[in-house]
């Protein structure tokens, strides 16, 4: 492996919108470039978590070098880096493009160009790669590869007519696919003999090698015993052993010489230190300047996590920390609420991130959780002339001392039918969109783009585009900034105690709405108690809606003989149960499921 | 049969007849429409299982007899007779035990009658639910108010000096004046107790198909207030008349309180026989099997066996017991065991201590699913 010819590697990734296929094309190539025989391959082998299977989404980066004898016999190392498809993920999937020198756009014969698609090919084509288009899925009945070629070509202006026309599911033409990977993605550059330049893509952590560093080597050579240093962190380490990818293990080779792909291990304890995009160096020998385009990651969204059992808290830090170790950009802090007690602020790169985050909580570590409702960081300019980024509403300091405040836009791109348009504009309005264009992509397809607040899209935004289009709907977004904007703070009182967990900043001109469903929702959230208990959404002093749970006048059994004994005690157990779950606040007893109902709002 | 000894304890005997003639719209019970051939091998199974109990009859003593269903009146008056006869075969029955059958208007003849009376049978329980027809109806009852009249009439003629009406409040498009005119109606005749239940739409019951959560014409049912106002209603008509509530549901003239279901209140033991029938024998909750043909068979096995701990015993004495309206005689181990849960009730004004006894209020039986679920 050490004197590998440059000319026989492929490194490259599969972009496409989710559902197009990705996964089960690259399960195709595995097991065509006989990596594995197609029984040893569980179903999509690069999709390892259970999530991502369910969801049909890519979380992490996942990587795969195999070999592919051509028809006239020459092998090639495809290394294969599969990136993820989520727009939380965006810089994630810049670095990964970056490791790569081409990408295969999948495009779904029936579905054709989607939101995401666009926003990953301008990705890839800023990243000067060379784009390879598929259409995918030609073994459906409604599949039209040749309308979604010219959709290609009008829209994105790459050529395509000769693109492979494939199904991944059959493996139909996928050998097309193959050879197209080998004559159109070129091969990689750079000086084996030059000082070490890597890029780092991805890391996992292991309890045993310590942080595994997913790197593609631009320039130089790196092997046991290497002096490195992340040029960014400044971490330094010494090279314990470099390898590169079987499917889901880990092989290790001699060294990694540059238009290599594979991992280096040295002994790191902590992911933050091997951060995404940041350049690995030869400390002894280092490279002139560092790759572009490194920026840490930040969260974007935040929200409380809380231990549905109290006593769990220990459980939910532990859990955090070790899902930590594997995801540098998941953050978080204790802090502590009145209503729900000892719990977390956890900082999210994006709502799906978010939700990622709370079901492996629960599944892979068995927590029952309690969110409160997520927010984006707010900049509070107080009178004394000092910033603060807010991430917990209730930290918002007096009305008094608030000069101003600011809150995050995006530029998001709505791919829509035409007969949706109308109902998503409104959509769009009603989440304070500023509308900037549409363009028509054919007859029956436009992309709507829109500047939107980032707090309104972060709540049930994709569930109310996906509900009001009948799922036609596809959403992408990017980060614009900050701008000035009318925000209060909303609170919630329950029999006149104001409940904390509850509260969350929002536009003074949608307070009324978003107080009146609050209430709503809480009324029926609520069970009756002995006595009368009023809901109120507050204003600071305001009180802007109100609803009334009323007095519990009626809960008896009617009847109890020796035959309903069994029976009716464990209805009585169960009410009691559902009591212990019930989170107290002042005289009045909250289900957990009310302090997660108020996430969902949308209800048209 | 057992001699006595003086020494022995108190038994009551559950005896389930699971026919009918045809299922009520509100019911969930084990019970529903059989061929005779079929009731007949019943009562042969029933007096096997009889026969297979008896030696819990050792020791123990019988106060009580009850046999339900279903509708006990279905089989015919000899059947009956056999049954008490195995019964007083295997078991020592004191001289003035309790000895109901479940009867329903339209099953009633004089011979039947006759036979209970001369197997000791000194209560009849009749389930009539409303004095009016076009309830009766929606109920699915198979009597008019008239065929009661006649039923209970016979009941009378025949001997019977302690007669059960069972009614039923906050039926659909019930209002509370045609409530007030069954109570009414039902106390000229003067029976001894009045059981007035709720209706309670059970999932399983057909009713739950038409009146269920979210099911179309749950609207129809009385709203709470109502509901509660026909209780109130009921309380107030038959304490005028001289009957005293002493069950959440349960009415009599003095001294015609039920013993039998008292005893399940007051965690006596009970032996339950017949397919599916509940006991609770030796600190043990058990249930016959539920499965006919195997029954029928001679098949016997109990299911949900439980032995109760001590704290299981305490949570039952006090969630059944708190269902009379005299309460819970307290001993020093359950003011221990409940003393915050008697403080937090007492101070929300669901139960009250006094003489040492715990009870609940009238408010404390409007929520008393509430208040017994802090004892479990």
């Amino acid at each position: 492996m050490a004197s590998m010819d440059q000319s026989k590697i492929r490194n490259f990734c599969i972009i496409a919108h989710i559902d197009h296929g990705k996964s089960t094309l690259a399960d195709r190539i595995i097991e065509m470039t006989g990596l594995l025989t197609s029984r040893e391959m569980q179903a999509q082998v690069l999709d390892n978590m259970d999530l991502e299977r369910e969801r049909g989404i890519t979380i992490k980066a996942q990587t795969v070098r195999t070999v592919y004898k051509t028809k006239n016999g020459e092998e090639y190392i495809f290394n294969l880096i599969d990136t993820p498809g989520h727009v939380d993920f965006n810089y994630e999937v810049s670095r990964s493009l970056a490791a790569c020198d081409g990408a295969i756009l999948v495009v779904d014969a029936a579905q054709g160009i989607e939101a995401q698609t666009l926003a990953n090919v301008y990705l890839a084509l800023d990243h000067d790669l060379d784009v390879l288009p598929v259409i995918n899925k030609i073994d459906l009945p409604s599949a039209e590869p040749q309308r979604v070629i010219d959709e290609i070509e009008d829209v994105i202006g790459i050529e395509a007519q000769d693109a492979p026309r494939i199904s991944a599911k059959t493996g139909q033409n996928v050998e097309e696919v193959l050879e197209a990977i080998v004559e159109r993605i070129p091969a990689p550059g750079g000086d084996a003999r030059a000082p070490l330049k890597a890029l780092i893509f991805d890391s996992v952590y292991d309890s045993y090698k310590g942080v595994i560093v997913f790197c593609r080597i631009k320039e130089g050579t790196v092997k046991r015993g290497t002096p490195i240093r992340m040029m960014a962190t400044g971490a330094e380490a010494d090279v314990v052993e470099v390898g590169y990818f079987g499917a889901g293990q880990f092989i290790p080779c001699e060294e990694l010489s540059a238009g290599m792909v594979g991992y280096l291990t040295a002994s790191i304890k902590n992911v933050k230190d091997t951060r995404v995009g940041d350049t690995i160096t030869n400390r002894e020998n280092p490279c002139a300047e560092p790759l572009p385009g490194y920026k840490k990651v930040l969260p974007m969204v935040y929200c409380g996590m809380y231990p549905a059992d109290g006593a769990k808290y220990p459980d939910l830090r532990d859990a955090l920390e070790k899902l930590q170790l594997n995801d540098a950009s998941l953050q978080f802090e204790p802090e502590t609420s009145i209503a729900l007690g000892f719990g977390f602020r956890c900082g999210f790169l994006g709502l799906l991130h978010l939700e990622i985050i709370q079901e492996r909580l629960e599944r892979e570590y068995g927590l029952d959780l309690v969110t409160t409702a997520p927010g984006v960081i707010y900049k509070v300019h107080r009178t004394n002339g000092e910033v603060i980024e807010l991430t917990n509403p209730s930290n918002l300091p007096d009305p008094a001392e608030i000069e101003y405040m600011e809150e995050p836009m995006v530029s998001a791109e709505i791919m829509v039918t035409t007969e949706f348009i109308g109902s998503i504009m409104e959509l769009c309005q009603e989440r304070r969109g500023i509308y900037l264009g549409m363009e028509y992509m054919e007859e029956t397809r436009a992309l709507l783009r829109y500047e939107l607040p980032l707090n309104e899209i972060i709540y049930d935004f994709f569930d109310a585009l996906k509900s009001r289009s009948r799922g036609y709907a596809s959403f992408d977004y990017d980060m614009k900034g900050y701008v000035q904007a009318e925000l209060v703070k909303l609170d919630i009182l329950i029999n006149k105690e104001e409940v904390d967990a509850l509260s969350f900043i929002v536009h003074s001109s949608t307070a009324y709405e978003r107080g009146r469903k609050m209430c709503e929702k809480l009324k029926e959230e609520i069970p009756r108690h002995l006595f009368e208990i009023p809901i109120q959404a507050a204003v600071g002093s305001k009180i802007i809606a109100r609803e009334t749970v009323k007095a519990m006048r009626k809960d008896v059994l009617a009847k109890c003989y020796g035959g309903d004994i069994t029976r009716k005690k464990k209805l009585l157990e169960k009410q009691k149960e559902g009591k212990k779950r019930m989170r107290q606040i002042g005289n009045v007893e909250i289900p957990q499921k009310a302090f997660m109902s108020v996430l969902k709002l949308d209800d048209k | 049969m057992q001699k006595g000894n003086g020494r022995e304890k108190d038994l009551e005997l559950y005896i389930h007849i699971p026919f009918c003639v045809r299922k009520c719209a509100y019911c969930d019970f084990l019970s529903a429409p059989a061929e005779e051939a079929v009731r007949a091998q019943y009562v042969e199974a029933l007096k096997g299982e009889i026969y297979q109990q008896r030696f819990f009859g050792e020791e123990r003593k019988v106060t009580s007899i009850f046999m339900g269903g279903g509708t006990p009146s279905i089989l015919e008056g000899v059947q009956i007779a056999e049954l008490l006869e195995t019964v007083h075969d295997c078991f020592r029955i004191e001289e003035d035990a309790e000895i109901t059958v479940e009867c329903n208007p339209g099953t009633l003849t004089r011979d039947k009658l006759s036979c209970y009376r001369q197997q000791g049978v000194n209560r009849l329980s009749m389930g009539l639910q409303s004095a009016d027809n076009r309830e009766l109806g929606l109920l699915g009852r198979i009597h008019t108010y008239e065929e009661f009249l006649e039923s209970f009439a016979l009941a009378r003629k025949m001997g019977f000096e302690n007669l059960n009406v069972d009614l039923m409040s906050a039926l659909p498009g019930q209002t509370r004046e045609s409530w007030q005119r069954t109570l009414k109606q039902v106390l000229a005749l003067k029976p001894e107790h009045i059981s007035a239940y709720s209706l309670i739409i059970e999932e399983g019951a057909p009713f739950y198909e038409r009146f269920g959560p979210g099911a179309g014409e749950e609207d129809l049912l009385p709203d709470e207030d109502t509901e509660r106002r026909m209780y109130y209603d009921t309380g107030d008509i038959l304490k005028a008349e001289g009957y005293e509530r002493y069950e959440i549901s349960n009415y009599a003239r003095p001294g015609f309180a039920c013993r039998h279901n008292l005893g399940y209140w007051e965690r006596k033991e009970y032996l339950g026989l017949g397919l599916g029938a509940s006991s609770l024998m030796g600190g043990v909750r058990y249930r016959n099997h539920k499965n006919l043909t195997a029954y029928l068979a001679g098949d016997y096995t109990h299911e949900e066996v439980q032995r109760l701990s001590r704290r299981e015993e305490q949570e039952e004495t006090m969630f059944l017991g708190l269902r009379k309206t005299e309460g819970v005689l307290l001993t020093q181990e359950l003011m221990e065991a409940y003393e915050e849960v008697f403080a937090k009730l007492e101070q929300q004004g669901l139960l009250v201590l006094e003489n040492g006894r715990a009870r609940l209020t009238d408010l404390g039986i409007d929520v008393s699913n509430y208040a017994l679920a802090e004892f479990l």
